[in-house]
């Protein structure tokens, strides 16, 4: 694989409130992020992980520094832009699924496709197809509610998958699952970076930072350590628990 | 993309339809309103145009009223011929008086009047004959004993089965043969019932039953070329002359132009109707406040979903429209069911009330604009702070 970063963080700081209140989340990040890679972001929380995570996926910007997606600064884009480029490149899965509700899981699979503009048949077409790499075309036309917790974090990564995307941001994915069907989406979302999707995660269970290839640990808003070409796999043990 | 919005906006409304419905009660109620008081009001105006024509177009009617002493001038022929040589712009005066009598026909009787009167003032208030035929001008000219029933008179002593024309019927004391039956006419002002009449010539009701030459009231027809202002200083001098008014002395007649009553009426009852319809509209506004605190409750509640579509890239603009749409579509499907209750009101209303329904396109149209305008104006705020809200606090709503 060629050395390629997708994402490049320099410097990068937040912070949250003014004057004696204001609390700085993040303290100065640096790192990259190649094209292909599965990221592990850990940390306890208040660590700045979720706030990291906020920045990458380009729902927040940093306070100080330089976010380049793809070379583009994203530090200094609208709200708007900001919205484009993650209609176009980014996908992402929530730890709470966040599915709409009263709404089949095709339809909540089309959504991304909606705000592109996309026709009724190319949208619905492009739904089977994403729910079809997650298994799920049976339930199509069921509603969130009469799918288990597995099956809906399913429909929301096929929904993330939709659009084709370049990175997949995952927020705790596995926060609402039981390790079961925490290893299944981890093992799925592994498969899904062998096609070449860069995933970023945030988690703080140690064993799913396990799947990834990168682990990055965060504390007190600094990067503290980076594992990098992690032998992936669920660790000896874990699959037995479950 | 736009069909998509408003696909979405029927889902959401479908998803809520009781709360839509009582969201949505007060554009109903205000449309409803406005469009039964618009058309009740067009009805009413129909109405009394319909009884003012009645009275006959272009035409003035001179009548006396009492003087400063309270005593009462009637006119005679030579009033009638003198508006009719000296006046112009005048095309014919026709005098009339009046009796009550009962018509006895075939041992029925019945209370009615009779009018003296000639040809010309058939013509002069819009009388049509529906069977028969009118005066010759030798009946008005010897005051034969002839008679033009009205539709009331017809239907209390005639048979229906049988034409009246040519029987002989008594009044009070006097033998006459009915030649003819007038169109009914309505009733104007309240005046009674001017369908329960019976005219006859003239000259036969002054010998006959009243016993002297007086004339009740004269109606002139005029030429409408001519100003109504100039014709009434004219006809008023002459009448002044004629009656031996001097200077400082009120006048002892007095005379109205139909055109000027319609003009009165109309306007009046179009006031009343702008007035009626503004107080309706304010339950529209009301409606649209109702409308504005629906869409709130609603961009609270869906907080969470308006995060997950900013997150997977909507526009602020699109989630605005999304919010405008469903208002509007909220609106719109008031306004159409207020457009039906209100039809179902004005035309249960008027029929009711025995007014003419008429439709109004334009009121229909208007109502319909206005319930999507109020849609968009009360609609902006909620879907504008929907578009606001920051996608990572929206997520994180519960």
């Amino acid at each position: 694989m060629t050395r390629e970063p997708i994402i490049e963080l320099e410097g990068i700081t937040k912070t949250f409130g003014v004057g004696a209140a204001a609390f700085q989340a993040l303290k100065g990040i640096d790192f990259d992020v190649e094209r292909g890679d599965f990221v592990a972001v850990m940390g306890a929380s208040g660590s700045g992980k979720s706030t990291t995570m906020n920045i990458l996926g380009c729902l927040d910007v940093p306070t100080s520094g330089i976010y380049r997606f793809l070379g583009t600064e994203v530090q200094s884009m609208t709200r708007d832009q900001r919205s484009l480029l993650r209609r176009k490149y980014l996908g992402f899965v929530f730890q709470g699924f966040n599915l709409l509700a009263r709404t089949t899981a095709v339809e909540n699979v089309e959504l991304p496709l909606l705000y592109r503009g996309e026709k009724k048949e190319a949208r619905r077409a492009a739904a089977l197809k994403a729910l079809d790499r997650v298994g799920l075309v049976p339930w199509a036309e069921h509603t969130p509610a009469e799918l288990s917790g597995g099956q809906q974090q399913r429909v929301a990564i096929a929904r993330a998958l939709v659009t084709e995307p370049e990175v997949l941001l995952a927020d705790e994915p596995t926060g609402n699952l039981d390790s079961e069907r925490s290893l299944e989406i981890m093992e799925f979302l592994a498969e899904l970076n062998q096609t070449g999707i860069t995933i970023l995660m945030v988690t703080h269970e140690a064993d799913m930072a396990q799947f990834a290839k990168t682990i990055v640990h965060f504390k007190d808003g600094l990067v503290e350590q980076v594992e990098r070409g992690h032998r992936q796999g669920a660790p000896l043990g874990v699959g037995a628990a479950g | 993309m736009f069909g998509t919005t408003l696909l979405l906006a029927f889902r959401e409304i479908r998803r809520h339809i009781l709360r839509s419905f009582l969201t949505t009660l007060g554009i109903i109620i205000g449309v409803a309103a406005v469009i039964t008081m618009v058309t009740l009001g067009r009805g009413v105006t129909a109405d009394i145009e319909k009884q003012i024509s009645s009275l006959g177009s272009n035409v003035f009617f001179v009548f006396p009223i009492q003087n400063e002493r309270g005593q009462w001038r009637p006119f005679d022929e030579r009033d009638v011929m003198a508006m009719r040589e000296q006046i112009a712009g005048v095309k014919f005066v026709a005098g009339q008086v009046e009796r009550n009598v009962v018509a006895i026909y075939n041992g029925q009787d019945w209370r009615t009047k009779a009018e003296g009167v000639e040809n010309e003032f058939l013509d002069a208030r819009g009388i049509k004959i529906e069977e028969g035929r009118r005066f010759t001008s030798a009946e008005e000219t010897s005051g034969a004993n002839v008679c033009i029933i009205g539709p009331t008179v017809r239907e209390e002593i005639f048979p229906t089965s049988q034409s009246p024309v040519g029987e002989r019927m008594r009044l009070d004391n006097v033998s006459c043969q009915v030649i003819g039956v007038f169109a009914t006419r309505g009733s104007v002002g309240g005046n009674g019932n001017d369908d329960n009449s019976i005219f006859m010539p003239l000259t036969n009701v002054q010998r006959r039953f009243t016993g002297n030459n007086d004339i009740g009231y004269m109606v002139v027809a005029y030429d409408s070329s001519y100003s109504s202002a100039a014709l009434t200083r004219a006809m008023v001098a002459l009448m002044r002359e004629r009656r031996v008014l001097l200077e400082g002395q009120a006048n002892d007649f007095d005379m109205v132009d139909t055109a000027k009553i319609n003009e009165t009426v109309a306007a009046t009852v179009g006031t009343m109707t702008v007035m009626v319809a503004a107080i309706a509209a304010i339950s529209l506004i009301v409606g649209g406040v109702g409308i504005m605190n629906i869409m709130l409750v609603s961009v609270t509640e869906r907080t969470r979903e308006i995060g997950i579509r900013l997150a997977i890239g909507a526009l602020a603009r699109e989630v605005r429209l999304q919010f405008l749409t469903e208002a509007v579509v909220l609106c719109c499907f008031g306004g159409m069911v207020g457009i039906l209750l209100g039809f179902g009101l004005s035309l249960g209303l008027s029929t009711a009330l025995g007014l003419p329904y008429i439709f109004d396109p334009f009121i229909n149209g208007l109502s319909f604009v206005i319930s999507a305008l109020i849609g968009i104006i009360f609609g902006y705020f909620p879907a504008r702070r929907a578009s606001k809200l920051d996608p990572i606090e929206a997520l994180r709503h519960e």
